[in-house]
C-alpha cells in the first residue's frame, strides 16, 4: 500500500537539463515545484574536483555517471522478426543518472536545427516528390521562428561560445551561413583553436566550404549568465564527454541553474526517488500524480496538479507504456503512437595520420573544441539523384587525448603486442580525427514497445527497442564520409583510415547518446503524442520534455533543441496554461 | 517585570497571541506611569528593527544560534584555549534565558561583562568591545531579544579547570585586560571613519579574531592589533601591513565592501568562520555602514613592527621546484598558471594577503581540507576548493604552500613539512 503525500502543484520526474529548466521557469512563476530524481546529489566542486575527475577507468569504463542497467534496462533487436535480448552493458549510448542527468557528461556542442528540419516531410516532398512508403517522418508542429527566442535563452543560460552566421537575416563572415536567422550573436566568442581544427578548416576552405567554430558549451572566457550564475574559462583538459567538469567550465544544469534554483523556497528536490508509474484519473482525461519507490523500498504516492516527465527519452516512453497512457505503437497495424518514430544518429569517421614533426597535442582538448562545415546537413544541398534525404555535419573536434580510450593507429596495425605498442608510440600525438554526424529519419519498422519476456528490478516489463539503419541513412552516411575523405586528403597527412558506418546497427560500440522519438510532438493528435507545447493531447496536465518529442532526428546534436522546446513549453504554461489549468493549449 | 512575566506565562503557547499580549501590556504600561522600565517589552516597530539590525552588526547569532530551529537560544559550544564555554540563551525565557532581565541588566552585561546575578561573564563574550556601544543601541538590542519567542534551553557552566571555573577570578582578568570605555567621536576624522570605528571596535568586535591574544586570552592592542589571530583553528589574516604580513594594504574600498557584502570580490572568496560572519552579519549592513566599516579598516595604521622576511625565496630552492610542479598539476586549473585566479570564482593568489600571511596555518589548512565559499545573492554558486589531504604528503603540501607564498611576486616565509604535519595532526 502506497503512502500518500500531500498534493503538489508541479511534480517533475527526472532532473537533468529539461527538469531543471522547467523547475526554474515554473518556480519563477511562483508555483510550488517538486522534482524527483532517481539518482543522487553530486556537488560540482568537490565530487568532480579537477584533481580527481580525470579518471578514465572510473568514468569511462566503470560508468560512474551513467545509469545502472541492473536496475532498469531495455531489450534490443534489429527487426520485428528477431527476438530481442536485454542490453546488459551500456554501449552505443550512455544515458546519465544523478542530479543534472546526461547533461553533466555531455560534450557541449549546442546547435540550433535548420528551419527546414522542422518541416521535414512537407519540405522534402515539395522539393523531391513522394517519400518512401515506410519512411514515417513528420512536420514538428512548431517552427524555427517560434523556437528562436528560446534557443537564444538557452545559449545565454549556458554562455555558448561561437560565431553567428546569420544575424537577423544578414550573413556573417566566419559563422554558419546555413543556420536560421538568429536574433543575437553568441554570448561568448569561439574557443581558441588548436592545430587539428585549423588543419581541417584550411583544407575545407580550400575545397570551397565555409568552416566555422562548433557552438560550444565549454567556456571560452569567464561568464555570468542572466540568472547571475558564473562559469569559469575552460582549461582544455580534455575530459568533457563521459566526465563531469568540476571547473565550472562546461554548462550543465548544476553549473548554470541549480545555484539559483536551490535557493528558491518554492522548490524541492527529492533524490533517490525512482518513479515507477504515472497515475491516471479514473476517467483517463488527466493524470493525478506519480508513484515512486524510495531506496528503502517504500512506495510513495505523490499527487500533483501537473506532471512533467523529464527523464531520458527511453524512460519517458517507458513510463507512458507502463502507466497505460496512450496506445503502444504496433508496426503491423500502424495503430498507436507511444513508441512510434524512434530514431538515432548515424556517424562515421576518417583519421588522418601525420609524420612525427606535426604535433597535434591531443591532450589539449574540449568536448566542443573544433571546426565544422554544414554544407551537407539537412537540405543545405541538392539531393536530386542522390537516393536519400537528410544529411549531417562534417567536423573536427579535438576532444581529448585520453590514454585508454583515444588511441588511433593506422590500418594494418596488430590489435595487441609489440607491433601495436610501436604504432601507438609513433602515432599518439600525430593523428587527427574527422567525424560525420548524420540524421536518421523515422520508419515504420523502427520503434519502441514493451518486451514480452524480460522485466526490470521493479517487475515492470522492459522496453523493447527495434531499430536498424536503413538504406537512406547508409547512403547518406557514405556520401558524407566521401566528402570527409576529400577533406582528409587535402589535409596533407601521411595516410588515413576510413571508418564507414555499415549496417546492421549494433548496440555495442559507442556512437552517440542521441536517441530520439517515441513520444513525438506534432500538429494533430492523430499522429502525435503531444502538441507543440509538449502537452499531452489526451491528458492536458501531463507534459513530456526531451528528445522523445522529435518526430525524426536531424543531423545535429540535440541538446540545443531539447532545451529550446522546454523553454517554449514553459513559456506557454506561464502565458496560457495557468489561466486555464487542465485545458489543452492547442485544440485538437 | 512581573506584568511582563505574567503576560508571557499566560500566552506562551502561541506566538501570535503572545505578541497581542505584549501590545496590550505596553499600552497598559504607557497608561500607567513613566517608569524607566518602559522600554521593556516595547512593540515599537522601528526600535525592534534597529535592534535586529544591531544584533546582526554584532553577529550575535554566530554564537547564540546553535540550532536554526532555536534562534538565539544559545548552547553553542565555544572552544577556548582554557576549555569549552556554552553560550547563553538570549531568548526571553524566564528560567533559562533573559526573561527576568531588565534593560539595565542587559546594559550592565554589555558594558561591564556582569551578569544579572552579579557574576562575571567570561570574556569569550566580547563585552571588552561591547562596552563601547551606546546605551540606546544596547536598549534596542535588548528590545529585539525580548521580542523573540522564549525558548527553554538550559545552558551548562563552562568546563574550565580550577581556578578559572571560579568566576570571581575574572576580577583579576578585568583588572589587566578590561577598560570600561564609551565612544567619543574623533573630530579630526570623518563621520564615516568614526562610524566605522564604532562598528569595528564595538559591536563588530573584528579584533576578537583578527588580532593575536595574550596568555590570558585577551586581544592584544597597539602594534599587534589587527596583525592576524586565530579563529576556530583558522588564521584570521592581518588587516594591516606589519608583522602579520601585507594585510589589506592593496585592497581598494570597493574590494573590501564587495567582500563584506557578497562574500567575494575580484581577488578572493570568504570561507570558514569569515564566510559565516558575512552570511550572518556583514551582508546585512546598510550601504553607509558598510562604507564606514571599510573606511575605518583600510585606514588602520601600518604596524610599527616590520613585516617578517620580505625577500622572496629563490626559484631554484628545491621546495620551490617541487612546489611549482605540484602547483602546475593540482592548482593551476582554477587559480591559473600565474596565480591570477578568476574574479568572483577562484581566488587570486598573486598579491594575496592571506597567502602571504606570516602564519601559514590557513594556507596549509586550505590545501589539506579544502573549503567552501558562502553562496550569496550575487554569487549563488558555492564554489569550493577540494581537499588534498588524501593526495599530497606533508612535504608536498609544504612545498606548494611555500611556492604560492613566493611565486607570482609574492614573498613570505617557507612552510616546513613539520609545520604541515602539526596542522594535519591538529585538525
Amino acid at each position: 500500500m502506497a503512502r500518500k503525500l500531500p498534493k503538489r502543484e508541479v511534480v517533475i520526474v527526472g532532473f537533468g537539463w529539461t527538469g531543471a529548466i522547467m523547475a526554474e521557469q515554473l518556480t519563477a512563476e511562483g508555483l510550488d515545484v517538486l522534482a524527483l530524481e532517481r539518482g543522487v546529489w553530486r556537488n560540482t566542486s568537490t565530487d568532480y574536483a579537477v584533481t580527481n575527475a580525470q579518471d578514465e577507468v572510473r568514468y569511462r569504463f566503470r560508468h560512474d555517471l551513467f545509469e545502472q542497467l541492473s536496475r532498469e534496462t531495455m531489450t534490443f533487436r534489429n527487426s520485428s522478426d528477431q527476438t530481442a535480448l536485454p542490453m546488459r552493458m551500456l554501449g552505443s549510448f550512455l544515458p546519465g543518472t544523478n542530479v543534472g542527468g546526461s547533461g553533466v557528461h555531455w560534450n557541449g556542442i549546442t546547435w540550433r536545427f535548420l528551419p527546414s528540419d522542422f518541416v521535414a516531410r512537407s519540405h522534402n516532398e515539395e522539393r523531391y516528390g513522394p517519400l518512401p512508403e515506410d519512411m514515417t517522418i513528420q512536420d514538428w508542429g512548431v517552427s524555427y521562428e517560434e523556437l528562436e527566442p528560446h534557443y537564444t535563452t538557452f545559449e545565454e543560460l549556458c554562455g555558448i561560445s561561437g560565431k553567428a552566421g546569420n544575424l537577423n537575416g544578414r550573413l556573417q563572415q566566419g559563422g554558419n551561413p546555413f543556420e536560421g536567422p538568429r536574433s543575437k550573436e553568441y554570448p561568448n566568442p569561439p574557443m581558441d583553436m588548436v592545430l587539428a581544427p585549423k588543419l581541417f578548416a584550411e583544407a575545407a576552405s580550400g575545397l570551397g566550404y565555409k568552416p566555422f567554430p562548433f557552438p560550444s558549451a565549454n567556456m571560452s572566457r569567464a561568464y555570468t549568465n542572466p540568472l547571475g550564475v558564473s562559469l569559469a574559462p575552460c582549461t582544455y583538459c580534455g575530459f568533457c564527454e563521459k566526465f563531469a567538469c568540476g571547473n565550472y567550465s562546461k554548462a550543465s544544469a548544476p553549473t548554470t541553474i541549480l545555484p539559483v534554483l536551490m535557493r528558491r523556497q518554492n522548490f524541492e528536490l527529492q533524490t533517490q526517488a525512482m518513479v515507477l508509474r504515472v497515475l491516471k484519473a479514473a476517467d483517463g482525461k488527466s493524470v493525478t500524480g506519480v508513484e515512486y519507490i524510495t531506496p528503502e523500498g517504500e512506495i510513495i504516492e505523490q499527487p500533483a496538479d501537473m506532471v512533467i516527465l523529464s527523464t531520458y527519452i527511453n524512460h519517458n516512453v517507458h513510463l507512458l507504456m507502463v502507466s497505460g497512457i496512450g496506445q503502444i505503437y504496433d508496426p503491423r497495424s500502424q495503430q498507436g503512437l507511444v513508441g512510434k518514430n524512434y530514431a538515432y544518429q548515424i556517424t562515421s569517421g576518417v583519421t588522418v595520420f601525420y609524420d612525427e614533426e606535426t604535433h597535434i597535442n591531443p591532450f589539449i582538448g574540449a568536448g566542443a573544441l573544433g571546426m565544422v562545415i554544414d554544407e551537407f546537413n539537412g537540405d543545405n544541398f541538392d539531393h536530386s539523384g542522390l537516393g536519400f534525404i537528410g544529411g549531417g555535419f562534417i567536423g573536427q573536434t579535438q576532444t581529448n587525448g585520453r590514454p585508454v580510450e583515444s588511441l588511433a593507429v593506422p590500418d594494418g596495425t596488430p590489435k595487441f603486442g609489440a607491433g601495436w605498442k610501436k604504432a601507438m608510440r609513433e602515432n599518439y600525438g600525430h593523428s587527427v580525427g574527422i567525424g560525420t554526424h548524420g540524421a536518421v529519419m523515422s520508419y515504420r519498422g523502427n520503434y519502441l514497445d514493451l518486451d514480452p519476456t524480460y522485466k526490470d528490478a521493479y517487475g515492470r516489463p522492459l522496453m523493447r527497442m527495434t531499430f536498424d539503419f536503413t538504406e537512406n541513412e547508409l547512403r547518406m552516411s557514405d556520401y558524407l564520409t566521401d566528402r570527409a575523405v576529400e577533406i582528409a586528403e587535402a589535409m596533407g597527412g601521411r595516410e588515413m583510415t576510413v571508418s564507414r558506418r555499415k549496417g546492421p546497427y549494433s548496440i555495442v560500440p559507442y556512437q552517440t547518446t542521441h536517441n530520439t522519438g517515441g513520444h513525438i510532438m506534432g500538429a494533430s493528435p492523430a499522429d502525435s503524442v503531444t502538441n507543440k507545447y509538449l502537452q499531452h493531447w489526451q491528458m492536458p496536465n501531463l507534459f513530456l520534455t526531451g528528445a522523445g518529442a522529435f518526430p525524426q532526428n536531424p543531423g545535429y546534436n540535440p541538446t540545443g533543441t531539447v532545451a529550446a522546446l522546454a523553454y517554449h513549453s514553459a513559456a506557454a504554461i506561464r502565458r496560457s496554461y495557468l489561466r486555464a489549468p487542465g485545458q489543452p493549449m492547442v485544440q485538437a | 517585570m512581573r506584568y511582563l512575566s505574567l503576560a508571557q506565562s499566560l500566552t506562551r503557547s502561541s506566538r501570535r497571541i503572545r505578541i497581542a499580549g505584549l501590545v496590550a501590556l505596553s499600552a497598559c504600561l504607557f497608561a500607567a506611569a513613566t517608569h524607566p522600565a518602559l522600554a521593556q517589552g516595547t512593540n515599537d516597530w522601528s526600535e525592534l528593527q534597529r535592534g535586529l539590525y544591531l544584533s546582526r552588526v554584532g553577529d550575535c547569532a554566530a554564537c547564540h544560534t546553535a540550532d536554526p530551529e532555536k534562534p538565539m537560544a544559545g548552547k553553542y559550544a565555544l572552544d577556548t584555549p582554557f576549555g569549552t564555554i556554552w553560550t547563553a540563551n538570549l531568548t526571553p525565557d524566564e528560567e533559562t534565558g533573559l526573561g527576568e532581565w531588565s534593560a539595565d541588566d542587559f546594559w550592565r552585561a554589555m558594558n561591564e561583562g556582569i551578569r544579572r546575578d552579579g557574576a562575571h561573564l567570561y570574556p569569550a563574550f566580547p563585552y571588552t568591545h561591547f562596552t563601547l556601544i551606546s546605551r540606546a543601541d544596547s536598549d534596542a538590542i535588548y528590545a529585539y531579544l525580548q521580542s523573540l519567542e522564549p525558548i527553554s534551553q538550559d545552558v551548562m557552566e563552562p568546563d574550565f579547570p580550577f581556578p578559572l571555573n571560579i568566576r570571581f577570578v575574572l576580577n583579576g582578568w578585568n583588572l589587566i585586560n578590561f577598560e570600561d570605555r564609551s565612544f567619543t567621536p574623533d573630530p579630526e576624522r570623518s563621520a564615516a571613519w568614526n562610524r566605522g570605528y564604532y562598528i569595528a571596535e564595538g559591536l563588530g568586535h573584528c579584533s576578537m579574531c583578527h588580532s593575536p591574544k595574550n596568555f590570558t586570552g585577551a586581544v592584544k592592542d597597539g602594534d599587534a592589533a589587527y596583525s592576524g589571530g586565530m579563529a576556530e583553528g583558522w588564521l584570521a589574516p592581518a588587516l594591516r601591513p606589519g608583522s602579520g604580513g601585507p594585510g589589506l594594504s592593496d585592497w581598494s574600498k570597493d574590494d573590501l565592501m564587495a567582500f563584506l557584502r557578497h562574500g567575494r570580490n575580484s581577488r578572493t572568496a570568504a570561507f570558514g568562520p569569515m564566510a559565516e560572519v558575512i552570511d550572518k552579519s556583514t551582508r546585512h549592513l546598510t550601504d553607509s555602514d558598510l562604507d564606514a566599516l571599510a573606511t575605518y579598516i583600510l585606514d588602520l595604521p601600518e604596524s610599527g613592527e616590520a613585516p617578517a622576511d620580505s625577500e622572496a625565496i629563490d626559484t631554484d630552492d628545491p621546495a620551490m621546484q617541487t612546489g611549482a610542479l605540484v602547483y602546475a598539476t593540482q592548482c593551476s586549473a582554477c587559480h591559473g598558471p600565474d596565480g591570477e585566479g578568476i574574479p568572483g570564482q577562484f581566488a587570486r593568489l598573486k598579491g594575496s594577503s592571506l597567502t602571504q600571511s606570516s602564519d601559514p596555518t590557513t594556507v596549509v589548512r586550505l590545501v589539506l581540507e579544502g573549503v567552501r565559499s558562502v553562496p550569496t545573492e550575487k554569487y549563488p554558486t558555492p564554489h569550493a576548493m577540494p581537499a588534498f589531504d588524501w593526495k599530497l604528503n606533508d612535504a608536498e603540501v609544504a612545498a606548494v604552500a611555500t611556492y604560492v607564498r613566493n611565486a607570482f611576486g609574492n614573498s613570505a616565509p617557507a612552510v616546513t613539512a613539520d609545520a604541515v604535519a602539526e596542522i594535519r595532526e591538529a585538525q
